[in-house]
């Protein structure tokens, strides 16, 4: 027991030495003070999308949002995103107010949402476009697209793709623009269990590479534990963060967390528990 | 009657014989050989017009090179095969037409001539209908111009826009629906010429429609596209241009499709009302001149200029619209 918590703990600080290295030559740190939304339901009525947030997320940092339905994940991402205002409280990027969307906040969806008039290339080329920098970093297209292993269906039009792949599509569209932040809304959500897997594991490459800053919402615990430095556990009514979980279980080489070890299983059920699925999954699983 | 060769013989040779290419033939030599066995009535009028007969050895010349053609070339055979009984079909037709009219005279020849007689038309009258059809092409090139420019800008601002959305939208709504000949005295008025009136009811025809499509494809863009767009850094101007537009582009092609349909009438209606030149006014004066003949003439070219149009729309919109997932066929 000691012996792995000692393990543990260098592993812990071995990450986290890692992470001054990418943290002080990459930018991209969220802080949220005192954030509060509430939206007007169609009778007219206030309801509380999310409660007092105040959080702060170190630059490169991997972060999970989880939590059941109308807890607020998705508003708390497109607040991030400069979508919506919030009703309270300020949200920085690298200490600058954020008050509309833009490039360095890059935003992946469940659906992919390609642009189905532009075939693949023209989609990943979008943002370098629209920012009249295209001709400058033209070279970057193929270089993303070749990083989410898409070479050779540039002229592909979106709706001839399979699920992944659109999405591997929409992951480099945003990538291209050397967003400091990656937003991502339940991004492996609609893909099924071998592709997610992939999928996860191609994430991680990017993240050790580029040294984003990961933001991801998810529903499925595995995934989060898998994932992330911190997970932001959050419970409906009222919406809001109810615990923050430090994930202090070493990364294999695909950066990623084995994901059938006791330190996962324990951590995975940790959260049911603040989330209060306590009951079934947990039993079953200590029966085994 | 099973036609087709089986499909492994028509892999291994590209030879191949399907019964159905000989079926136009089977047509149109029926129909020679009633206009040439059959004696016209003898009240016929203008009976010696070798018109019909020579549309007849001509069409055989024809449909005997595509039978022959079609033994070798297997997408003409695929093509031509399926079209085969109906071209059969067409010259049938001709033939009751032909009998009918010309062999029995059941019909007053005077409202419905023989088909060599209208065929005569296209000679006789050749000169005046192609000016016709300049003159209706060019009012209906400029018409429908003006209305898809003013729909495009009145559709995106009352798409885009919250203001314009508010002010110029129950307008439309007032304006629109009234059929555009209603207009056509109000146009005579405020226009000095004819064909000002007549651009003017094309173009306000087209304007509606291509208003109302933009303006509710645009609305009805996916939120989500502008979303993403916005973090990968486009403008609220790149927004509506790179992402609105496009993503409308399908119901503004819709939009364009019935405007032009429904150009064809407002140019009829219009050039029937004042313009010396065009296809609505020939078809009109001639029906005034009792020259039924060149009605029909007028008809069949009409019917031809629309087919021809719309046709090419269609070319345009698969090729604009290749991207779209099952794509609707009209």
């Amino acid at each position: 027991m000691v012996e792995q918590v000692t393990r543990n703990l260098e592993k812990v600080t071995e990450r986290a030495a890692e992470h001054r290295e990418v943290g002080a030559e990459s930018t991209g740190a969220i802080r949220a003070r005192n954030v509060r939304k509430e939206f007007i339901d169609p009778n007219g009525e206030p309801v509380i999308a999310l409660e007092r947030v105040d959080v702060d997320i170190q630059p490169g940092e991997f972060i999970c949002l989880i939590g059941p339905s109308g807890c607020g994940k998705s508003t708390f991402l497109r607040l991030v995103a400069g979508l919506i205002e919030p009703t309270e409280g300020t949200l920085y990027l690298d200490g600058e107010e954020i008050k509309k969307p833009g490039y360095e906040r890059g935003l992946v969806f469940q659906d992919p949402t390609l642009f189905p008039w532009l075939n693949i290339y023209e989609n990943v080329a979008f943002g370098l476009k629209m920012r009249h920098i295209f001709k400058e970093k033209k070279d970057e297209v193929e270089e993303f697209i070749k990083l989410v292993k898409l070479e050779g269906f540039e002229k592909s039009l979106p709706h001839h793709l399979s699920g992944g792949m659109a999405q591997r599509a929409g992951l480099a569209r945003a990538l291209v623009n050397h967003p400091k932040v990656l937003l991502l809304d339940e991004p492996f959500g609609a893909l099924d269990a071998f592709t997610r897997m992939n999928m996860q594991d191609e994430l991680l490459r990017i993240w050790k590479e580029r040294g984003t800053t990961m933001i991801m919402v998810t529903h499925d615990v595995d995934e989060a534990v898998y994932l992330s430095d911190r997970i932001f556990v959050m419970t409906p009514r009222p919406a809001k963060i109810e615990s923050i979980v430090n994930v202090e279980i070493g990364r294999n080489e695909t950066y990623g967390r084995k994901r059938d070890s006791v330190d996962f299983l324990h951590l995975r059920s940790k959260i049911l528990q603040i989330l209060d699925y306590t009951g079934k999954a947990a039993e079953i699983e200590y029966n085994i | 009657m099973s036609a087709s060769v089986s499909p492994k013989e028509e892999q291994s040779s590209n030879f191949a014989f399907r019964v159905q290419t000989i079926l136009p033939i089977v047509g149109v030599l029926i129909a020679l050989i009633a206009e040439v066995l059959l004696p016209n009535h003898p009240n016929l009028k203008y009976a010696d017009l070798p018109h019909y007969r020579y549309f007849l050895y001509i069409s055989l010349a024809v449909v005997a090179v595509l039978a022959l053609l079609s033994l070798f070339w297997e997408s003409l055979r695929r093509k031509y095969s399926y079209r085969g009984a109906f071209v059969g079909g067409v010259y049938i037709f001709l033939t009751l037409l032909d009998l009918v009219t010309a062999k029995w005279l059941l019909l007053p020849q005077l409202y419905f001539p023989s088909i060599a007689r209208i065929f005569h038309v296209f000679f006789e009258d050749s000169a005046l209908i192609l000016t016709c059809i300049k003159s209706s092409f060019l009012l209906l090139v400029k018409g429908i111009l003006i209305g898809f420019i003013a729909g495009m800008v009145c559709g995106i601002a009352v798409g885009w826009s919250r203001g314009a959305n508010y002010w110029i939208y129950p307008l439309i709504r007032i304006l629109g629906p009234i059929p555009s000949s209603t207009w056509t005295p109000l146009a005579l008025v405020v226009f000095p010429s004819a064909q000002g009136a007549a651009v003017f009811l094309i173009a306000f025809g087209v304007w509606f429609q291509i208003t109302i499509l933009t303006a509710s494809g645009i609305q009805s863009v996916k939120k989500a596209y502008f979303e993403v767009s916005s973090t990968l850094g486009a403008s609220n101007l790149q927004n509506l241009f790179k992402i609105a537009v496009p993503a409308a582009s399908p119901s503004i092609f819709l939009g364009f499709f019935n405007a032009t349909c429904s150009s064809f009438v407002a140019l009829m209606a219009a050039e029937m009302i004042g313009c010396k030149s065009g296809l609505g006014w020939y078809v009109n004066w001639q029906k005034t001149m009792l020259s039924y003949p060149n009605v029909y003439a007028g008809l069949i070219v009409v019917a031809v200029f629309c087919y021809i149009l719309v046709t090419l729309q269609f070319k345009v919109r698969d090729r604009l619209l290749s991207w779209q997932e099952g794509v609707v066929k009209w």
